[in-house]
């Protein structure tokens, strides 16, 4: 038999974000390999919720990412997740010490390898539950910080009731963090581009996780400016692991896999290159 | 419940091995079309070896490019789907899909699909000589697709012609008629089957459903309706099971919503030979071989030394 990447996990941290806004930390080596970007699904308890909930991986320690804390053996992932239906509800209702199944590391994430990041201007775009996967990518690129010229995240909230959540890990990192709000009541007044171009920041590379809106707008930004841009989407889906074909997403071009132009979601993504993708 | 206990010595060892038109199965598990893919993806979870029969997603002449998203959503203790049986096409399948299956001892049941009878036909003449191929499954039930599939399940006269004419190209290949359980009898819907000539029939594929987002007052699916699955329907599919299997004298693969050994225990009670589980795939990618032993336990709990005699023992 091969690897079995589904275990149950315990609840290592929870911390409230912001209102219905969560980020969970798992006592686990389940993601330890994960790259970011890449997925995981985490499946209610109550038995009348039978399908797995995907949600990006927002930040991975290993042994070497030594807590210092006596009860921890080193190994954990978080997540970051909003309320939005009854199994997010009751996911948010877990605590410490309680054990999920989760399934994973799922898909495929930011390719982040030199040859696509060397001597570029890198942004970050996170739009609302965007930013969770940007944060890990955000982490592995500051591990080699002369590989690139620059790297900037911005991310957009709706108002300033989300307190701006994650963006104090972003600037941990040390990376430059622009905040936008839709309403203006936090940073710059707008979106993540509107925020962008405000700022005269270059982009050469661009990945994005946000609402589909947002990404459609941020290829056509990268089209524009002549960068490339990966962006991860979201999608209903059912065994996020390519068997269903719930979550797939249409393509310019024939899928190998599926001989039509549709991609899965859940395999050939979340990750797509802009340009790949008929959004 | 007493199942899924350590065995003592005393224990028989019962024999699940089941024969349904002429081939035998080392037990009666298998998997129903569409949530397994062909095993690809589910090998890492599951010894593909074991399962009685693996059932294919439906496979049709062309690539077909289903619908759009959203195609899936969750319900109470089920799921609705409207994929519309996006395939490659069978060129491609018999190329990456039964190459793959050839690697394991498993006998391979393909789900067909088509627009019309002249769409199935070509596949079935496609696989009538394949010797990866044990079945073939013909599916007139799909909810999801606009011309073809449930229109010839949901009427007699149409569903004993395209079943005649299935079986005409099929060779020596056993065909089974994959049912719908959105009609008014399904022992007519069996009996047509039969009298088309079909080996055995399989059901219940999913019953057609509607989900509306009150907040955006939307349809949840782009298709409007889609087909729901999962334990929410496994008691219908008993009772339909139960009607079928008495209306006809093939054999009977009862599906719908299992989730555990006792739900194809049930299953199989109500007079089905074989057993599918569905979308219980997606929620526990080992859930198979965990039925399989339940099975075994029962029988060794009851008794029971041939699994034929449980079937239609109710």
């Amino acid at each position: 038999m091969n690897e079995m990447i589904r275990k149950k996990a315990k609840i290592r941290e929870k911390t409230y974000l912001a209102p219905d806004i969560y980020r969970y930390s798992f006592l686990t080596d389940l993601c330890s390999g994960a790259e970011p970007g890449q997925f995981v699904m985490i499946y209610p308890v109550n038995g009348a919720r039978l399908l797995g909930r995907p949600l990006c991986i927002a930040d991975v320690s290993g042994e070497d990412n030594d807590s210092g804390r006596a009860d921890d053996p080193g190994h954990y992932f978080d997540i970051v997740f909003r309320v939005v239906g009854g199994g997010t509800e009751e996911i948010s209702g877990y605590n410490p010490g309680d054990e999920l199944y989760i399934e994973g590391p799922l898909g495929h994430g930011y390719p982040f390898d030199e040859k696509t990041i060397g001597g570029k201007n890198i942004v970050m775009l996170g739009g609302g539950l965007g930013a969770p996967s940007l944060l890990f990518l955000a982490k592995k690129l500051m591990k080699a910080p002369s590989a690139f010229v620059s790297l900037t995240a911005v991310l957009g909230y709706r108002d300033r009731s989300m307190n701006h959540f994650l963006a104090s890990d972003f600037g941990g990192t040390g990376i430059k963090t622009i905040i936008s709000t839709d309403d203006g009541s936090e940073g710059i007044r707008g979106n993540v581009i509107d925020a962008l171009e405000e700022s005269g920041i270059k982009a050469d590379l661009i990945y994005a996780c946000g609402p589909l809106p947002m990404l459609s707008a941020v290829k056509r930004y990268a089209k524009e400016a002549g960068a490339t841009a990966y962006i991860s989407l979201e999608e209903r889906m059912a065994c996020g692991l390519g068997v269903c074909l719930g979550c797939v997403a249409k393509t310019t071009e024939k899928d190998a896999h599926s001989g039509v132009k549709n991609a899965r979601v859940c395999t050939e993504g979340p990750v797509f290159c802009a340009e790949t993708v008929d959004i | 419940m007493r199942l899924y206990q350590e065995k003592s010595a005393g224990d028989i060892e019962p024999d699940l091995g089941v024969d349904l038109a002429g081939i035998h199965f080392r037990n009666p598990v298998t998997v129903a079309s569409g949530t397994f893919g062909s095993g690809i993806e589910y090998s890492r979870f599951v010894d593909l070896n074991k399962l009685g029969a693996l059932t294919t997603k439906g496979v049709s002449r062309d690539p077909w490019e289903g619908n759009p998203t959203p195609r899936v959503t969750e319900t109470p203790s089920g799921m609705m789907n409207a994929i519309g049986l996006q395939n490659p096409g069978v060129d491609v399948f018999i190329k990456r899909d039964l190459a793959f299956l050839e690697e394991f001892d498993v006998p391979v049941i393909v789900n067909v699909c088509g627009h019309s009878v002249g769409e199935y036909e070509a596949v079935v003449e496609r696989l009538a000589e394949d010797d990866r191929v044990a079945m073939l499954e013909i599916n007139v039930s799909c909810p999801n697709v606009s011309c073809g599939a449930i229109q010839f399940g949901t009427d007699a006269g149409m569903l004993m012609e395209v079943t005649s004419r299935c079986k005409s190209k099929a060779g020596s290949k056993p065909v089974i008629m994959k049912l719908t359980p959105n009609v008014t009898s399904i022992s007519d819907m069996a009996k047509a089957a039969e009298a088309g000539g079909a080996d055995g029939v399989s059901l219940i594929n999913t019953l057609t459903a509607m989900k509306i987002d009150i907040y955006k007052k939307r349809f949840v699916l782009a298709n409007k309706t889609g087909g729901l699955s999962g334990p929410a329907i496994h008691p219908v599919a008993v009772r339909m099971v139960y009607e079928a299997s008495h209306a006809i004298k093939i054999p009977v693969i009862g599906m719908g919503g299992v989730a555990s050994a006792e739900d194809a225990l049930e299953l199989m009670l109500a007079g089905a030979t074989m057993v599918a589980v569905g979308m219980m795939n997606f929620t526990e990618p080992d859930i198979t071989g965990k039925i399989i032993r339940g099975i075994k336990d029962y029988m060794v709990l009851t008794k029971t030394e041939h699994i034929r005699d449980i079937i239609g023992a109710v």
